[in-house]
């Protein structure tokens, strides 16, 4: 009969523990999304990943729908190549086009798709034509001040 | 082809390193049905002779041979196959202190034996009835006393009902009621089961009135060895002063020191 | 300019490194004999249960405590130093990424160790002393197989168990100072920290280190028990050993592994 209550506390033990890490991978961790189904594949060329990092999301209208699965350097085009997994239960037409976006103005990157308008979908292995590169930061600052500069100055610009 | 000797113990000897020698040239044997006790002061090399004729240590010289095979031919297998017909009882009985009575007693028979439990239960309950301690098999070591942990030390290391029991110091400690129940359990479990027993002992009075022999060691060589009575009568000096407990004679009071009137600096 | 002090001194230093070695060396010897030896404990599952009571269920109290009252601090903590740079729905990120990362497994180890690990040292070290292992050495019941083994497992099963619940109940702690008791919008909470936390680079990271750290600290305490010298002064003092040497260890593979599964630079 002791026997019996230290088993029990033991079954506790193992299932509050089994629990726990139940909790971490569903409630914390982002299991729940995307790890549960099946994907597929897709592939985009970008000229500038910016500090986009694999396992970043793939959003579309905000909903995520898959995961940059990895980053790699084409070295026939010079860009680089990002795969992704997109959850099988969203399609997308073969003119979508996907962008690197930054959520909020110092937060992490993702990739944002464009739905297109072409009837037919994306596939398994399929490649995205149609890519805007990451904003970077310093050029979008380092044009305003050359523009700014310009039009303060033109005949300064002009010489 | 079984011999009469149990244990037959030639030549050995066994040393830790070159410097220190533990014992030197031991010759002895011990008849089947027999209870033998090894006496000697503390530090006369009485336990490591036990720790060889268990196996736990391999003689440096010689040969301890335990019902025809010799302990230094054995591997971890062999050792262990023996030790299971070997029952120990350890100075303060070393009993498992987070086992019940029951569990300790049982022990053995849970690890060695397929035994069903109620087969255990009964087994075990005839044990501790030997030992009279059958009423307390639901205690804990701790909640034992000093002779009744060593009467049950003594039930578990008969439990699979040895050919050999050996006994580490089993009269030290105890008060002198304990004293007579252990020291007529010895020799009845010794005849009840027909084992062998060697009692390891500096308790001479009690030792000398149930064991069959005696070997008498000193500083690691045996002196003396002879039945009780031999023993008693004996005019060896060495043997004489520890047989009746005097304080000074071969065995010196004193520790090997200076000169006394120098060490006061008289002189 | 030397005098005979610092030459003994040196050789003292020496002498401890060595000696260090060695023990190191035995030490894993060890290990690998428990290792081999587990056969017996895996037979018999209910050895391996006795000691999960002992290892696991006791700690438990002490683990979830602290785990509340660390998560909790941490929303406090984490609420003012984010209020700063106003992003405060990021509390959820960080309560659960400090935790799953790096606090659940490396306070749990701590606490384990002087919890789980010291008593497991003790019981050894007194059953050396009081000779229940030779006793069973001599009873032919291999005390490697029969007493260290099981309690080997118990350890590496109950360390990455008690570091989950350490994560889980901390988070809830951060969850009750943040949105309970500050404010802080719960669905921002939950969704940035869902965001964030990666299964694979953070809960699984985060699992592998408890179990390291799970096996460092049993290997401990257990080697110490066993190598302890049979007496009280030895057992004590391998008691202390354990707790200082494990903690020491926990922190030192802490960052070992935090080098190997860091990414991104």
């Amino acid at each position: 009969m002791e026997r019996s209550t230290l088993d029990l506390w033991v079954g506790l033990f193992v299932i509050a523990g089994i629990a726990a890490l139940t909790i971490l991978a569903l409630r914390v961790g982002n299991m729940s999304g995307i790890a549960s189904g099946k994907s597929y594949q897709l592939t985009a060329q970008f000229t500038n990943i910016g500090g986009l990092k694999p396992r970043a999301a793939v959003k579309s209208s905000g909903v995520v729908v898959g995961r940059v699965e990895a980053i790699n350097f084409d070295n026939g085009k010079f860009m680089a190549k990002v795969t992704m997994n997109i959850d099988e239960r969203y399609k997308f037409p073969t003119d979508t086009s996907a962008s690197i976006l930054t959520a909020g103005l110092l937060g992490e990157q993702y990739i944002g798709f464009e739905a297109g308008a072409e009837d037919k979908t994306l596939a398994n292995g399929d490649n995205i034509q149609l890519t805007q590169s990451a904003v970077v930061l310093e050029k979008l600052i380092s044009q305003f001040m050359f523009s700014k500069a310009a039009e303060g100055d033109p005949s300064k610009a002009a010489k | 082809m079984a011999s009469d000797n149990l244990i037959e113990i030639s030549g050995v000897g066994y040393s830790y390193d070159k410097r220190r020698t533990i014992l030197s040239d031991i010759d002895m044997v011990i008849p089947r049905g027999k209870v033998v006790a090894i006496m000697g002061i503390s530090g006369s090399g009485k336990t490591t002779l036990l720790r060889l004729i268990g196996g736990a240590l391999k003689p440096t010289q010689g040969s301890v041979k335990i019902d025809g095979q010799f302990t230094h031919d054995l591997d971890r297998e062999g050792l262990y196959r023996m030790r299971r017909r070997m029952g120990m009882l350890f100075q303060f009985g070393a009993l498992f202190t987070d086992l019940s009575v029951f569990d300790n007693v049982a022990f053995q028979m849970r690890e060695h034996t397929d035994l069903p439990e109620a087969m255990i239960h009964d087994l075990v309950m005839m044990k501790l009835h030997a030992v009279g301690l059958r009423g307390a098999h639901h205690l804990m070591p701790g909640e034992l006393s000093g002779g009744m942990a060593r009467r049950v030390a003594l039930a578990r290391s008969t439990a699979l009902d040895p050919m050999l029991i050996m006994y580490d110091e089993p009269f030290t400690g105890l008060d002198p009621i304990s004293l007579g129940v252990i020291r007529n359990l010895v020799r009845k479990l010794n005849d009840a089961l027909g084992s062998t027993s060697i009692v390891v002992t500096h308790d001479v009075q009690e030792a000398l009135d149930v064991v069959d022999y005696v070997y008498y060691l000193s500083e690691g060589v045996m002196v003396a060895h002879g039945t009780p009575d031999e023993l008693r009568a004996s005019k060896d000096p060495l043997v004489h002063q520890f047989v009746w407990g005097e304080a000074d004679g071969p065995v010196a009071y004193q520790y090997p020191s200076k000169d006394f009137s120098e060490e006061l600096e008289l002189v | 300019m030397f005098n005979r002090g610092s030459i003994i001194n040196i050789r003292g230093i020496g002498h401890h490194i060595v000696d260090g070695v060695l023990r190191f060396g035995y030490s894993a010897r060890f290990i690998a004999l428990t290792i081999l030896h587990s056969g017996t404990c895996f037979r018999r599952p209910r050895l391996i249960v006795r000691e999960l009571y002992f290892t696991g269920v006791l700690s438990l109290i002490i683990i979830l405590v602290s785990g509340l009252f660390v998560g909790m601090v941490l929303g406090f903590q984490g609420y003012q130093t984010l209020k700063i740079y106003g992003s405060e729905s990021a509390l959820g990120v960080l309560v659960a990424l400090s935790l799953v990362r790096e606090l659940g497994p490396v306070v749990s180890a701590l606490l384990f160790a002087s919890r789980a690990g010291s008593a497991m040292t003790a019981e050894i070290g007194l059953m050396k002393a009081t000779e229940q292992l030779s006793a069973m050495e001599m009873m032919a019941v291999d005390p490697i197989a029969r007493v260290v083994a099981p309690r080997f497992w118990a350890g590496v099963i109950s360390m990455p168990l008690l570091a989950a619940m350490f994560s889980a109940m901390g988070i809830y702690g951060g969850y009750l100072i943040g949105v309970v008791v500050i404010g802080v919008d719960q669905g921002s909470f939950w969704s940035q920290m869902q965001s964030a936390v990666d299964f694979r680079e953070d809960i699984v990271n985060g699992v592998i280190k408890s179990v390291v750290f799970g096996i460092a600290v049993t290997w401990i305490a257990l080697f110490e028990g066993y190598d302890a010298p049979p007496t009280a002064e030895g057992v004590s003092g391998a008691t202390t050993r354990t707790v200082v040497t494990s903690s020491l260890a926990v922190l030192g593979l802490d960052f070992i592994l935090t080098a190997f599964m860091f990414r991104g630079i």
